[in-house]
C-alpha cells in the first residue's frame, strides 16, 4: 500500500492548514479559555475566545504544540467557528464528533463546519481521532465554562 | 546467532502477516516484545493439562500447578542470579515491583528530610512512586542529570548522592535515550553513604544478561511481556535481609503464617509477598520465556541487537533531518533508538510508517519530565529484538525517506 493511502488523510487543504495554521496566536482580551492536554502523545492547546454581548465569537486564538492533524484541526476550527453565535459552535462541535465516530448527519451540518469536514478522513486511522477532536473538545470546554484538572484527558 | 535467524523468526508466527498491504516490521519491542510459539505452547499446556490453585490443594493437580509455578520462579533465579528462589517475588510486572517495594520498604525507611535520589531518565513507573512517597514523608526527591551526549551523568550521580539518602533507584537501560546505566558503580556509590539501591530492569533483563548479585543491587524489577513472556507478570528481585525487614504490600490468602481474630502473622519468603491467588500461568509463560532466551543465550541476543545498532545508528545520525537522542556511538546504545525528523511530527511519522508496514511508537514514552529535560514534546522511537534483522532496518531508513518525501514535497499533490 504504501503511502498512498495517506493522501486521504494528509489532504492539501489539511497540510496547508497545518503549514499555515489560522488564528494561531493569543488574544489580548479573552472571555473563555482553556489548555486541553491530550497525555498519550504530550500535545497541548491553549484554546481563547472573547465573547460578545450577544455571545457571539467576536475573535478566537489558539497556541500549543501538535501533530499535522492536531494542528489542522485547530486551525480549521477557529476558521470555522469565528463570527459564530455560542449554541452554534457548540453543535458544530457535536457535529464534528460524531462525523469522526462515524455518525451520520444531514450535509447542512457538515457543510456548516467548512475545511473542518474534510477530517472525516480521519475515520481510517482510529489511532489519530483524538488527534482531530482535541481543538473540538477543547471549544465545548471553553464554551460551557468548565475549568480542567492539570492532567485533564482530552 | 546471524545465521539461525530465520529460524527463529519461524517462532514467532505473528512477524509473518501483512500490516496495511506491507510485510509487518515490529519495531515496537521497548512497549512490548512478540511471544514465540513455545510461549504461548506453555499456556494452553498449563491450562489444558495442570490448571489447579498453588499451595493448598492436596490433589494431584494441585501438586502439579504448584511444582509448574516453583519451577518458573527457580527459572527466574537462575536468569538473573539471585542467591536464592526465595528472593524471587512474582508481581504484576515493573510498576507493581516498584510500588511494592515504595509502600513498604520506602514506607518504612524514608523520614522527613530523607533524600531519595532517581535520575531524569526515568520511566515514570519509577518516578512516581518515588515522588508520591518523598511527598507524603517530607522527603527531598532528587534526580541525577545528563551528560552533553545523553548518558547518565556520574559526576552528577556523586554530588547528589549523600549521606541523607536512603533509597536510589535507577533504569538499568533507559527506555528513550538507549544507555544502559552503570548499575554496579551506582550500587557502589549509594552503599558508601548507606543507602540501597532499586534497579529498573524493565528494558534490561529482555536485552542484556543480568546477575543481579554481581549488580550487588538491592531490588530489581522487570516484566515478563517485554522478554516476551505473558503480560500480567513480572518478578521483584529483592536481598533476602531486606525482604525479611519488610510488611507484607497486601493481605490475603496465601501470604499468612497464622491467622488469629485480632492479629497475624506473616508466611514466610516469597510468599508474604504474594497475597491472593498469583498469576499461576502467567508465572508458567514468564519460566518458558526464559527457557527460550537461556536457550539462545542473552550474551547471542545482546550481540544480535549490536549489530542491528552498529548498522542502522550512524546512518540515522548521519541524515541532516534526524535529530536522534542518546549517545550517537553506537557502542553506546542499545536497539533503543529515538528520534525526530526535522519539520514532521512523531504522531505523523508514526502513521506513515505504519503505511509501509513499520510499527514504531510516538509519543513521550512515558518520561515526561526527560521529554521537559530535553526540550521535547515527543520523539518517535524505534525498538529492536532479536528477531529483528538488517532487513527491518533497512525497511526503517526506506520508510523513513519515503515519509520525509511525502510530508516535505506535497506528495499530496499528485493525487
Amino acid at each position: 500500500m504504501g503511502l498512498s493511502k495517506l493522501n486521504s488523510l494528509y489532504r492539501e487543504v489539511i497540510l496547508d492548514h497545518a503549514d499555515h495554521p489560522r488564528h494561531k496566536h493569543d488574544l489580548a482580551t479573552s472571555t473563555n479559555t482553556i489548555t486541553l492536554k491530550n497525555p498519550t502523545c504530550g500535545d497541548v492547546i491553549n484554546l481563547s475566545i472573547q465573547l460578545d454581548d450577544q455571545e457571539k465569537i467576536q475573535d478566537i486564538g489558539f497556541s500549543g504544540d501538535g501533530c499535522t492533524i492536531s494542528q489542522s484541526s485547530a486551525s480549521m476550527m477557529t476558521d470555522a467557528v469565528m463570527g459564530k453565535d455560542k449554541e452554534t459552535a457548540l453543535r458544530m462541535a457535536k457535529t464534528f464528533s460524531d462525523m469522526v465516530m462515524g455518525t451520520k448527519h444531514p450535509q447542512a451540518d457538515l457543510d456548516e463546519l467548512g475545511d473542518a469536514a474534510i477530517l472525516s478522513s480521519i475515520m481510517s486511522f482510529p489511532a489519530r481521532i483524538k488527534c482531530a477532536t482535541l481543538a473540538w473538545w477543547a471549544l465545548q470546554r471553553a464554551l460551557l465554562e468548565e475549568t480542567p484538572t492539570d492532567e485533564e484527558e482530552a | 546467532m546471524a545465521a539461525n535467524i530465520l529460524d527463529i523468526r519461524k517462532n514467532f508466527p505473528v512477524l509473518n502477516q501483512q500490516v496495511n498491504d506491507e510485510q509487518l516490521v515490529y519495531l515496537d519491542n521497548a512497549a512490548t516484545a512478540q511471544r514465540p510459539t513455545a510461549v504461548t505452547d506453555s499456556l494452553v499446556h498449563f491450562y489444558q493439562t495442570d490448571n489447579a490453585n498453588v499451595h493448598r490443594g492436596v490433589h494431584t493437580l494441585a501438586e502439579r500447578a504448584t511444582e509448574d509455578y516453583e519451577n518458573a520462579r527457580v527459572k527466574v533465579q537462575h536468569f538473573i542470579n539471585a542467591a536464592e528462589s526465595a528472593e524471587v517475588i512474582f508481581t504484576k510486572g515493573t510498576t507493581d515491583g516498584l510500588n511494592l517495594v515504595a509502600s513498604t520498604y520506602g514506607e518504612q525507611v524514608i523520614q522527613a528530610g530523607d533524600e531519595i535520589v532517581i535520575s531524569i531518565m526515568e520511566h515514570h513507573s519509577n518516578l512516581i512512586p518515588w515522588q508520591q512517597l518523598a511527598i507524603k514523608k517530607h522527603a527531598t526527591l532528587k534526580y541525577i542529570g545528563l551528560t552533553a551526549d545523553g548518558e547518565l551523568d556520574m559526576a552528577d550521580a556523586a554530588d547528589k548522592i549523600t549521606d541523607k539518602t536512603k533509597i536510589v533507584a535507577i533504569a538499568h537501560a533507559s527506555n528513550v535515550l538507549g544507555t544502559l546505566n552503570p548499575l554496579a558503580d551506582l550500587a557502589k556509590l549509594a552503599h558508601q553513604h548507606g543507602a540501597i539501591i532499586v534497579g529498573d530492569g524493565a528494558q534490561a533483563v529482555p536485552h542484556h544478561p543480568v546477575d543481579v548479585q554481581a549488580l550487588d543491587v538491592d531490588f530489581y524489577a522487570f516484566s515478563g511481556h517485554k522478554m516476551m513472556g505473558p503480560t500480567g507478570i513480572g518478578a521483584l528481585y529483592g536481598k533476602r535481609a531486606l525482604l525479611e525487614q519488610m510488611p507484607p504490600y497486601q493481605f490475603g490468602g496465601e501470604m499468612i503464617d497464622f491467622v488469629h481474630q485480632q492479629d497475624s502473622t506473616w508466611a514466610q519468603l516469597p510468599y508474604k509477598f504474594e497475597a491472593g491467588t498469583q498469576n499461576i500461568a502467567g508465572a508458567v509463560g514468564l519460566g518458558s520465556a526464559v527457557d527460550y532466551l537461556s536457550d539462545i543465550g542473552m550474551a547471542n541476543v545482546a550481540a544480535h541487537e549490536q549489530a542491528i545498532v552498529d548498522y542502522l545508528l550512524p546512518k540515522l545520525v548521519a541524515d541532516p533531518d534526524l535529530a536522534v537522542y542518546g549517545p550517537h556511538d553506537p557502542a553506546k546504545h542499545t536497539g533503543v533508538i529515538a528520534f525526530n525528523v526535522k519539520g514532521i511530527h512523531p504522531h505523523d511519522i508514526a502513521t506513515a510508517l505504519d503505511m509501509e508496514g513499520v510499527a514504531v511508537r510516538a509519543g513521550h514514552h512515558c518520561a515526561q519530565p526527560l521529554m521537559t529535560y530535553l526540550g521535547l514534546v515527543a520523539t518517535a522511537r524505534a525498538s529492536f529484538y532479536l528477531y529483528n534483522t538488517k532487513q527491518d532496518a533497512d525497511r526503517l531508513l526506506v520508510a523513513l525517506a519515503e515519509t520525509k518525501e511525502f510530508f516535505n514535497h506535497g506528495a499530496v499533490k499528485a493525487e
